[in-house]
Parts: C-alpha cells; sequence; structure tokens
C-alpha cells in the first residue's frame, strides 16, 4: 500500500436514492499503484460507489476526489481517469477504431487512430479494427471498451464487471493490461463477482453490504489465499 | 495527462461522430426526408386553389411540416447514447459538459438543414413557386429557424430520452416553444415570397434571430443540470 498523498479519497460518502439508501459513509483512500478489489452481493452499492467516484453521480453526502479535487467541478481532472462499465458504452453503427480513436479525441490524444489501435492491439482486437462494433459478440466488445476507457493512459481506472463476457484470452489480456497499469503506477478500483480475478490484482480487497465497506482488508506479503478469501466471502454474503 | 479539447473543438468531434453515425445508418435521415415530402403532397391534394394563393399557404404549409419532421429528427439525438450507455463516456471525458450540447445541436443543424435543402424545392415544385427565387428567400429563414429549433428541442431531448414516454414528452415539451419560431417564420416567408420590400419581413427575422440567441445561450447554460444524477 502507497503512503504517498492519496490519489482517490472519499470521506464520508453516501448516496441516497429517494428513501433507499445505495452508498453509506463510506471512506476510502487509494494511493498510486493501489487496486482495491470490490466485491458484493447484487445491490450492495458497488456500482453507485464506482460511478460516484467516477463523478457521475453527485453525493447525497460526503465527498471524493481524485488527484485532490471533485471531479464534477473541474473537467480537466477527468482526463486522468478511465471508466469501464458492464455496458459497452460504444456506438455500434461505427467501426471499432473510430470508436476508440473519438475517445482518443476526446481525451485530446495526438494521434488518435494511432493510438486507437495501439489500445485494440493491447486487448488483442486490433484484427477487428474496421469492424463495425454491432458485429462483434459480447466478448469481444468488452475488449473494444476496455482499449476506449484505456487509450489515453489514464492513472485512474474504475472498472466495473470489466470480466463480463470476457473469454479466457481476453481476461488474460486484461489482467495482464491492468498489471502493467499498476506497474506503471496506475489507481485501479475493480468491482466485480469473480474473487480469483480480483484478487489476482488487487493490493486491497473490500466486500460492499448494504452500502457500506466490510472487511477491508489489505493484500499479506504472501498474497491473498484466495481458497480462504473465497469462502469466507461466500459465508458473509449467505449470511447478508 | 493530455491536452484535452476546448468546448468548441469538443463539440465539433461530437458532431462528426454524430454525423459519421446518420451516414451510416441513415435512418432518421430517410424517415424525416420521407415524413417531410408525404406532408407536402398531403396539404397539396387538401389544397382548394380557388380559396387560397400558394404564395399564402405554401410558408404556412413548409413550416408546420419542418417542425414535426423536425421533432422527429430531434429524437434521435440522444438516443443514439442510450443502448450501451455511451453519454457516460462522454460524461467521464475531459470537456465541459456544454461541449455535449453544443455538439449534439451543431449535428441537429447540420441534420435539418439538409432535411430544408431538399424540402423546399420540393415546396417550390409542389406549389409552382418561382424556383430560384423561393430558395433565395426561404434560405437565410430556414437557417434561423433551424438554428431556433434545434436549441429548444436538443434540450427536451436529453431531458426525455430516460423517461419512459420520451416520444411523448419531447414534442410536448418543444411545441410550445416551437411556436414563435413557426409563427415567425411563416410571416417572414409569406412576405418574401409575395415580393413584398425586405423591411417588412425585418421584424420577424429579428424575433427569429433573437429567439436563436437567447435558446441557444439559455439551453447551453441549462443542459448540465438535466444531466445531473
Amino acid at each position: 500500500m502507497s503512503v504517498s498523498a492519496p490519489v482517490v479519497l472519499a470521506s464520508a460518502l453516501a448516496r441516497t436514492f429517494g428513501t433507499r439508501t445505495a452508498v453509506a459513509d463510506v471512506h476510502l483512500s487509494l494511493g498510486a499503484g493501489d487496486c482495491l478489489a470490490l466485491f458484493g452481493p447484487n445491490g450492495a452499492g458497488k456500482t453507485t460507489l464506482l460511478r460516484l467516484v467516477a463523478g457521475l453521480l453527485k453525493p447525497s453526502a460526503g465527498s471524493v476526489q481524485v488527484h485532490g479535487v471533485d471531479m464534477r467541478r473541474d473537467a480537466r481532472s477527468r482526463g486522468r481517469v478511465g471508466f469501464i462499465s458492464h455496458h459497452s458504452m460504444l456506438y455500434p453503427a461505427l467501426t471499432v477504431q473510430e470508436n476508440v480513436a473519438f475517445a482518443a479525441r476526446l481525451q485530446g490524444v495526438a494521434d488518435p487512430e494511432g493510438a486507437a489501435l495501439r489500445a485494440l492491439a493491447a486487448m488483442q482486437v486490433d484484427d477487428r479494427a474496421a469492424a463495425p462494433v454491432r458485429t462483434l459478440s459480447r466478448g469481444l466488445q468488452q475488449r473494444v471498451s476496455v482499449a476506449r476507457a484505456t487509450v489515453h493512459g489514464p492513472d485512474v481506472v474504475l472498472l466495473d464487471e470489466p470480466y463480463t463476457g470476457l473469454d479466457a484470452a481476453g481476461a488474460e489480456a486484461l489482467t495482464e493490461m491492468l498489471r502493467a497499469m499498476q506497474a506503471a503506477g496506475a489507481t485501479l478500483v475493480l468491482v466485480t463477482h469473480h474473487v480469483d480475478e480480483g484478487l489476482a490484482v488487487a493490493t486491497r480487497a473490500a466486500v460492499m453490504r448494504e452500502g457500506r465497506l466490510e472487511r477491508v482488508e489489505d493484500r499479506p506479503a504472501a498474497g491473498f489465499d484466495v481458497a480462504r478469501y473465497t469462502s469466507e466471502y461466500r459465508a458473509l454474503v449467505r449470511h447478508a | 495527462m493530455h491536452r484535452a479539447p476546448g468546448t468548441l473543438h469538443a463539440a465539433l468531434i461530437i458532431a462528426r461522430k454524430d454525423l459519421a453515425i446518420e451516414l451510416r445508418t441513415r435512418s432518421a435521415f430517410l424517415s424525416v426526408l420521407v415524413f417531410t415530402l408525404l406532408a407536402l403532397v398531403t396539404f397539396f391534394f387538401a389544397w382548394d386553389q380557388t380559396a387560397v394563393s400558394a404564395v399564402d399557404l405554401a410558408p404556412g404549409v413548409l413550416w408546420v411540416t419542418f417542425t414535426f419532421a423536425g421533432l422527429l429528427g430531434l429524437h434521435r439525438s440522444f438516443g443514439v447514447e442510450s443502448p450501451d450507455r455511451a453519454i457516460d463516456a462522454l460524461l467521464v471525458a475531459p470537456i465541459e459538459r456544454e461541449a455535449i450540447y453544443l455538439g449534439k445541436a451543431l449535428a441537429n443543424v447540420a441534420f435539418v438543414s439538409a432535411v430544408l435543402a431538399i424540402a423546399i424545392p420540393a415546396l417550390a415544385l409542389f406549389y409552382n413557386l418561382p424556383f430560384g427565387r423561393t430558395i433565395l428567400m426561404l434560405g437565410p429563414v430556414a437557417v434561423l429557424a433551424a438554428i431556433g429549433l434545434v436549441a429548444v428541442g436538443t434540450l427536451f431531448s436529453a431531458m426525455a430520452v430516460n423517461t419512459r414516454l420520451s416520444e411523448l414528452l419531447l414534442p410536448m415539451l418543444s411545441l410550445p416553444f416551437f411556436v414563435p419560431v413557426v409563427m415567425a417564420s411563416a410571416q417572414a416567408s409569406t412576405r418574401l415570397l409575395a415580393g413584398r420590400p425586405l423591411e417588412e419581413a425585418m421584424p420577424w427575422l429579428r424575433l427569429l434571430a433573437a429567439f436563436d440567441i437567447i435558446f441557444v445561450v439559455a439551453c447551453t447554460m441549462a443542459y448540465p443540470f438535466t444531466i445531473e444524477e
């Protein structure tokens, strides 16, 4: 875990929808190179927390800052963030390369077409660059979605169920990419139901239940014991 | 961190993307064009030539048709962002929220202008109006009307897109605001087509220009509040 200034800092973060509390009193501090793997049952508030960090939702209480700024107020700071959701966020009528190059242009990348091809190559989907997105399978679209979100080399990456629909090769490519980004100092927040894939890159793991972070655990020196963590997580969720 | 585009540059990038999608699919353009031509033909067959002259009738037909055709096109403006939540990718991009609205509006102006570029010559043909004069006179009015209609319609398209009754909500919200545009466009067109002095049409053209300026500025400022969650 990093001891430098926090890259992602959430204080007493809360979000309600009407009378329903989706996120309650979340405190979070992640430094450069940290990766938080966030597990939890459906409806626990994981996606809402990620959308709050991404600046897509306004907190009902508390605050969240990335690199010391509120991204909802500072548009430029959003250029340091990549956001991957279980929605592809792609345009089906455009080609794979056009989609990623469009994202690169909005990020101000100098050579958007070249950067798009490099990002697609990292996710092993560059051979489909000229294909319209609507012709791709769900898994291939997810690979393109990862390329879209990382084309500008963000140093904070927020991932909501990024392994959904990926085959073994795609999952491996994604894990490799996340490890490389982490090694380069990127901060990752990874929401997933796949405990083993989450723990493979995590420096910290947490379980979210009823909007609250529980069982926040730093990676031991020997690494996470995936079997133990999985059984304890299942027991925790079963008793939710 | 890269140097993110400014508001206008980002708006142009978004407009270019929207037009590329429309050129690729042509779904909205074709349906709006067919609707426009069918409406012009229908009005033609309902026209009693002994009761009202072409110069008096044609402007009203054009602008009423244009209003409803515009609504059809505007509905898809934010609709293209919905299926896979592409709007989220725009919202996390390092651009001002206003750039999203302006980009959509620019694409919509190009879209409705393209429809008008076919509708106005068709109107001249059906109503036996002098071809060159009709295009010359109605062209500037069409540009002003397109900007006003798009300014309001794009904002309401953003508001309506995530509602259950978006197809109903968009016209209900927009039509009251379109009244000044339709009225001023029809009045200015009637005078210009009748060969009256330009001064007679100027108050209506000024009204159109004022509407455009006010609503482009107001809707651009209002857009960020429509996407607040």
